[in-house]
């Protein structure tokens, strides 16, 4: 497997729970990949030990070339290379959205500041928010606190980016703002392994989608194949639950 | 027994004179309370047992025994060590006022060492993992996210502990300090007016407290204008 992401064999105990069961996943440079599954059946477990947030007890996780280990200069220069939005936004209060944008370029690719700043509004132009630039994170609204997280993560320029349920602590109305930019996004080309439910997103931009349950891959497809024909009994009742509303 | 507002009024300006070394030894105390208090606060912190257990321990004692215990412990007990008489330390701590910084620096270290911590854990864990995430360092996270956060959520106990060392620095009048309330009992014993001179005295704490609170509470709101709780 050479992926720009390659997961073999991965396993992960909570205590005595097993939170992930020999998770083998490699994806590709470009691919848009999309993770499903009932709520508890290791999602975000999986996405959070690519970049490391979760340490995983036995395989291998390889990004780009560098397998994960306890040594910490490899966990930084991974974390690097790849981007992550979380659910709760996690932008830090005390920074201007500008502010926010601008800290790790400053202090890890060591940019100077006004060339920082100039990439930092770039990004917030992509993500149709670049009047808030010096706005406080607690001043805007959620669907422009998520984007603001995304652009936070471009300015890292990073090979993939990681999506922890982006849109599940919005309200209904802000959640098209943040999957349109999020579709933009992968139409540029970037690698993203997206976990969550917005199923309309996930047919009409992943390139395959995997669905886990109990810790385990049970299925991985296209869309097209996912949502018309799934496999298992439990990807259909998955959908059967999901889809009813 | 007669009440005499006017020996309220006369005693004010020679308490005054007391002023100066009060907030001497709280501006230099909470200074140096501070900066081991941090010290403490990273050893407490660590993972490392060795480091933790004397934290903890320190902790422990200073909170657990009466800061005039332990001033006594300081200007009484520590020349009964020779080898102290002798060393470089002994020009200090034969005078009554490093004794007295060093009991009420020691004493707040171990109070605000624990503040901070309260601060420290008090940070949302997601936004250390959205530090982690961008590729900081644990030293940048600690300074740029953690730390000021972390300040932000201890003002309000720290404020409580400024107060309370204005009070604690009336102890050092117990070994000969003139202090504000080393000056009311040099009065007192003039006077023998207790009652008076003592309000007196009350007053000007009153003021000074009102000071520093009103003081935190503009720090405070300024300083989390824009950052919610929660």
């Amino acid at each position: 497997m050479t992926g720009i992401v390659d997961l073999e064999q991965v396993n992960k105990f909570y205590g005595d729970y097993h939170a992930l069961r020999n998770i083998d996943l490699s994806i590709a440079k470009g691919e848009k990949v999309v993770v499903c599954g009932p709520s508890g059946s290791g999602k975000s477990t999986m996405i959070r030990c690519i970049n490391r947030l979760e340490e995983h007890d036995s395989g291998r996780i390889i990004v780009d070339g560098k397998e994960l280990t306890d040594d910490e200069s490899k966990i930084e220069s991974v974390r690097r290379e790849v981007g992550m939005v979380f659910q709760s936004f996690n932008l830090f209060p005390h920074m201007t959205v500008l502010q926010n944008l601008t800290l790790a370029p400053r202090l890890v690719h060591k940019k100077p500041r006004g060339e920082a700043e100039d990439a930092a509004m770039k990004y917030l132009t992509r993500v149709r928010i670049h009047d808030q630039a010096n706005k406080y994170p607690s001043q805007l609204s959620g669907g422009q606190q998520q984007r603001v997280a995304i652009a936070r993560a471009l300015c890292m320029n990073p090979e993939v980016m990681l999506f922890d349920e982006p849109t599940s602590a919005l309200d209904p109305e802000m959640i098209s703002e943040v999957l349109d930019v999020m579709t933009d996004l992968a139409r540029e080309g970037m690698t993203m392994i997206c976990v969550t439910h917005e199923m309309g997103f996930a047919r009409s931009v992943a390139d395959r989608i995997v669905f886990m349950d109990n810790g385990e891959i049970i299925e991985t497809s296209t869309p097209s194949d996912f949502f018309a024909a799934p496999r298992t009994e439990r990807a259909r009742t998955f959908l059967g639950q999901i889809l009813a509303h | 027994m007669s009440f005499d507002f006017a020996l309220i009024a006369t005693s004010l300006p020679k308490i005054l004179q007391g002023l100066g070394l009060t907030l001497n030894l709280l501006v230099v105390s909470t200074l140096l309370g501070l900066l081991l208090a941090v010290g403490i606060l990273l050893m407490r912190l660590s993972r490392r047992a060795w480091l933790v257990w004397p934290a903890k321990a320190y902790i422990y004692f200073f909170r657990g025994t009466p800061l005039l215990v332990q001033l006594f412990i300081i200007y009484y007990g520590l020349p009964q060590f020779g080898l102290l008489r002798h060393s470089f330390l002994w020009p200090f701590l034969r005078e009554p006022y490093w004794c007295s910084v060093l009991a009420l620096s020691l004493n707040t270290a171990a109070y605000v060492s624990e503040i901070l911590r309260g601060g420290v854990l008090g940070v949302d864990k997601g936004l250390i993992e959205a530090g982690k995430a961008l590729g900081l360092t644990k030293f940048q996270r600690a300074s740029r996210i953690t730390a000021p956060l972390a300040v932000r959520l201890a003002l309000p106990a720290y404020s409580n502990e400024i107060v309370s060392m204005l009070k604690s620095t009336a102890l050092a009048s117990t070994v000969t300090l003139m202090e504000m309330t080393g000056v009311a009992r040099t009065i007192v014993a003039d006077t023998f007016a207790p009652y008076e001179i003592f309000i007196a005295a009350t007053i000007i704490y009153l003021v000074l407290v009102w000071i520093i609170q009103t003081a935190f509470t503009l720090v405070e709101g300024y300083a989390n204008q824009y950052v919610r709780k929660g």
